[in-house]
């Protein structure tokens, strides 16, 4: 079928579906819950589960019981939500389980509001649960890129055994936009016999567990995750660069809707003659951290612009991309407010 | 005539079976075994009756119990 | 006539020793688990769920499929297992620390639900695991690390019955408490494991045996005493029996 108009919440439900995830176990939470209503009914469809947990720290435990048998499973939820499932990301990241968890971020922090942000950027990247794990994340920044964003993450989540987080926000969540699936790949996840736990039949038993008492085992599986993580630094840093092909004095840094307003940004100005460039990383793990340090180093280009939706979280991956060699000014909504282009040309005005 | 057979080195010396057998014929022995512990021993084998209670109480499965000829089943188990 | 073998290891069972304390009860029941699994030939298809605390370690002594939850989410982890093949035997083995206090949200929402795994809830009154700290089933006045005092009930209130508390759910489930402190009550308690594990082989409901069990360590007690000690304190707090069968739901309200 060609386009079809979806709610994100919707798109990011029927993406999962089309890639083969046929397990769902998920929380209410605003502004997400469509996603539930939207597969509590499509589900039977297809064969496949849904299941309302009765708190998110039971969804996403229901999820680590689900993947260890290999199926393909999934979660969405929201920041408060989220930061309840941040135990079972730390044990299935330890355990090596392929999953995928899609954080539809709302405003912050505490119960903070039901509308669209960024503010789990740090959380998301540097972990929201305790030890050295990393989760593979993923911001799309348009109804349709998250839906390719879901099926891409099933295929990584089962490519490097490790959690894949999607991460969304309220505004995709609860805007419609027209859909294409019928460029979406047809699942085929590996065979996982070797280690699923489906019953000992005809083989020794399976073990799934992150305990190691023995603190060389404890280092060496460590290093093990580590090395999977650097594996992904190398070959999955995805980022797009819009309007520089040419050096370009100022250079916006945003990723998701944030990068969709400045993009706008960007062509109003166009239209005047002014050339501003935007880097807009699509992976928030594996960040790209050579890409916009080579773009920063161009002797053209004078200020950097971080656009977010938070008090400033990315920027500290922007300083470590560039090590402060620029200048860099930041621009910040929050509270759910989504910032406008007319407000960001103005930013970039005061920096000409 | 049953056979009660308790491995040395499983047994922790709870003595659980001392007080679990009827015939009163399993004893602590004097020496340690190589993990430490005072291990268990039957001391008259032939008054044993094979009901299998110290096997039964044992936590760390160190009794095995085998039997030719008839053996009484007292208990479905 | 030759020697023949009437009691040993069952197959469900690895001939690892295990690190359980010396007359702690957990072994007893390990073995109780493993016999039923191979007399109902379940072990090709059973799924152990392990938790946190002293059995956590219970991976090494199963001769099946394992896992190790996080604290307290066992039956969420069971839930999902469960929903997702339907085929498998799942089962949880918990501590009181780990189904009572932290996960007691989940063991109740998942027995509520009546998902078709089986508990098996080791209740012996303690956290083991972390030195003998009060746990939800303390008895009142035990003496723990954290209720040195003994447990004070006017300030944390009375030990939870947890087979009474999941039994008045109104979803049909099969539920029960053991004990294993005599040959005579392993006796017993065998056959609600069978019971609980049929149930579920039938796909007919939820099922929790609950076991009053011994921590001869942390109640600073020899093994025997321990024994003693449940029957005499336990026992009357906790009594034994099936409280709830999937049967006499059916003509229910």
């Amino acid at each position: 079928m060609a386009k079809v108009l979806l709610k994100g919440c919707e798109a990011i439900g029927e993406a999962a579906v089309r890639a083969g995830a046929l397990r769902y176990f998920a929380y209410p939470i605003t502004p997400q819950s469509e996603v539930a209503e939207y597969l509590v009914r499509r589900m039977p469809e297809v064969g496949g589960v849904f299941l309302q947990a009765e708190s998110e720290v039971a969804a996403s435990n229901m999820i680590f019981g689900a993947a260890s048998t290999g199926e393909r499973v999934f979660t969405t939820s929201s920041s408060p939500g989220i930061s309840l499932m941040s135990e079972a990301l730390s044990y299935i990241a330890a355990a090596e389980l392929p999953c995928v968890f899609v954080n539809v971020v709302r405003n912050g922090p505490g119960l903070g509001g039901i509308l669209p942000s960024q503010g789990d950027y740090l959380q998301a990247t540097r972990g929201g649960g305790h030890g050295d794990y990393k989760l593979l994340v993923l911001a799309p920044s348009t109804v349709q890129e998250t839906v390719e964003h879901i099926m891409l993450a099933f295929e990584l989540a089962d490519q490097y055994r490790n959690p894949i987080m999607v991460m969304a926000d309220g505004l995709i969540g609860q805007m419609m936009e027209p859909v294409d699936f019928s460029a979406a790949p047809k699942p085929n996840p590996p065979d996982k016999s070797s280690w699923a736990t489906t019953g000992a039949k005809g083989r020794k038993p399976h073990l799934i567990k992150t305990l190691f008492l023995s603190p060389q085992l404890g280092e060496e599986h460590n290093r093990k995750l580590a090395a999977k993580y650097d594996k992904m630094r190398a070959n999955e840093v995805r980022y797009e660069a819009y309007n520089l092909d040419e050096p370009r004095k100022v250079v916006m840094v945003a990723f998701g809707t944030t990068a969709r307003v400045c993009k706008t940004a960007v062509d109003a100005l166009k239209k005047e003659g002014i050339e501003i460039g935007l880097f807009r990383p699509i992976t928030l793990f594996p960040y790209p951290y050579k890409p916009l340090r080579d773009i920063a180093e161009r002797n053209e280009m004078r200020h950097l612009l971080v656009v977010e939706m938070n008090m400033g979280q990315m920027i500290e991956d922007v300083r470590l991309a560039t090590s402060d060699r620029k200048p860099i000014t930041f621009y910040g909504r929050q509270g759910g407010i989504v910032p406008s282009p007319e407000e960001v040309v103005e930013e970039i005005r005061k920096l000409l | 005539m049953p056979l009660v057979q308790i491995e040395k080195d499983r047994c922790k010396g709870c003595e659980l079976c001392v007080h679990a057998c009827p015939q009163e014929i399993i004893k602590m022995s004097k020496e340690i075994s190589t993990k430490g512990y005072y291990y268990a021993q039957v001391v008259d084998q032939p008054r044993c009756i094979g009901c299998q209670l110290c096997a039964i109480i044992c936590p760390d499965l160190a009794i095995e119990v085998s039997a030719n000829g008839v053996s009484y089943r007292f208990f479905a188990y | 006539m030759a020697c023949k073998i009437i009691f040993d290891r069952p197959e469900s069972m690895t001939e690892t020793i295990t690190h359980y304390c010396p007359g702690c009860t957990h072994g007893v029941i390990h073995r109780l688990v493993a016999e039923i699994l191979d007399e109902l030939g379940l072990r090709e298809r059973a799924v152990g769920v392990a938790p946190v605390g002293c059995s956590v370690l219970a991976y090494n002594y199963f001769n099946c499929d394992f896992l190790e939850a996080a604290h307290g989410r066992a039956p969420a982890f069971a839930t999902g297992l469960k929903r997702t093949r339907p085929d498998l035997i799942i089962f949880t083995y918990q501590g009181d620390g780990d189904l009572a206090s932290i996960g007691i949200a989940e063991i109740i929402h998942a027995a509520n639900r009546g998902e078709k795994f089986t508990t098996i809830f080791v209740n012996n009154a303690i956290y083991g695991m972390t030195g003998g700290q009060m746990a939800p089933t303390t008895l009142p006045g035990q003496v723990t690390t954290t209720s040195p005092f003994g447990r004070d009930v006017a300030n944390v209130g009375y030990p939870m019955r947890m087979r009474e508390l999941l039994s008045a759910l109104r979803t049909p489930a099969y539920i029960a408490r053991v004990a294993v402190h005599t040959p005579r009550h392993i006796i017993e308690a065998k056959k609600a494991v069978r019971k609980a594990f049929t149930y579920q082989n039938e796909g007919r409901c939820f099922s929790m045996v609950e076991f009053l069990s011994t921590c001869p360590t942390n109640w600073g007690m020899t093994p025997v005493e321990a024994t003693q000690w449940v029957q005499d304190n336990m026992v009357p707090y906790f009594p034994l029996g099936e409280l709830k069968t999937p049967e006499e739901e059916q003509d229910a309200d």
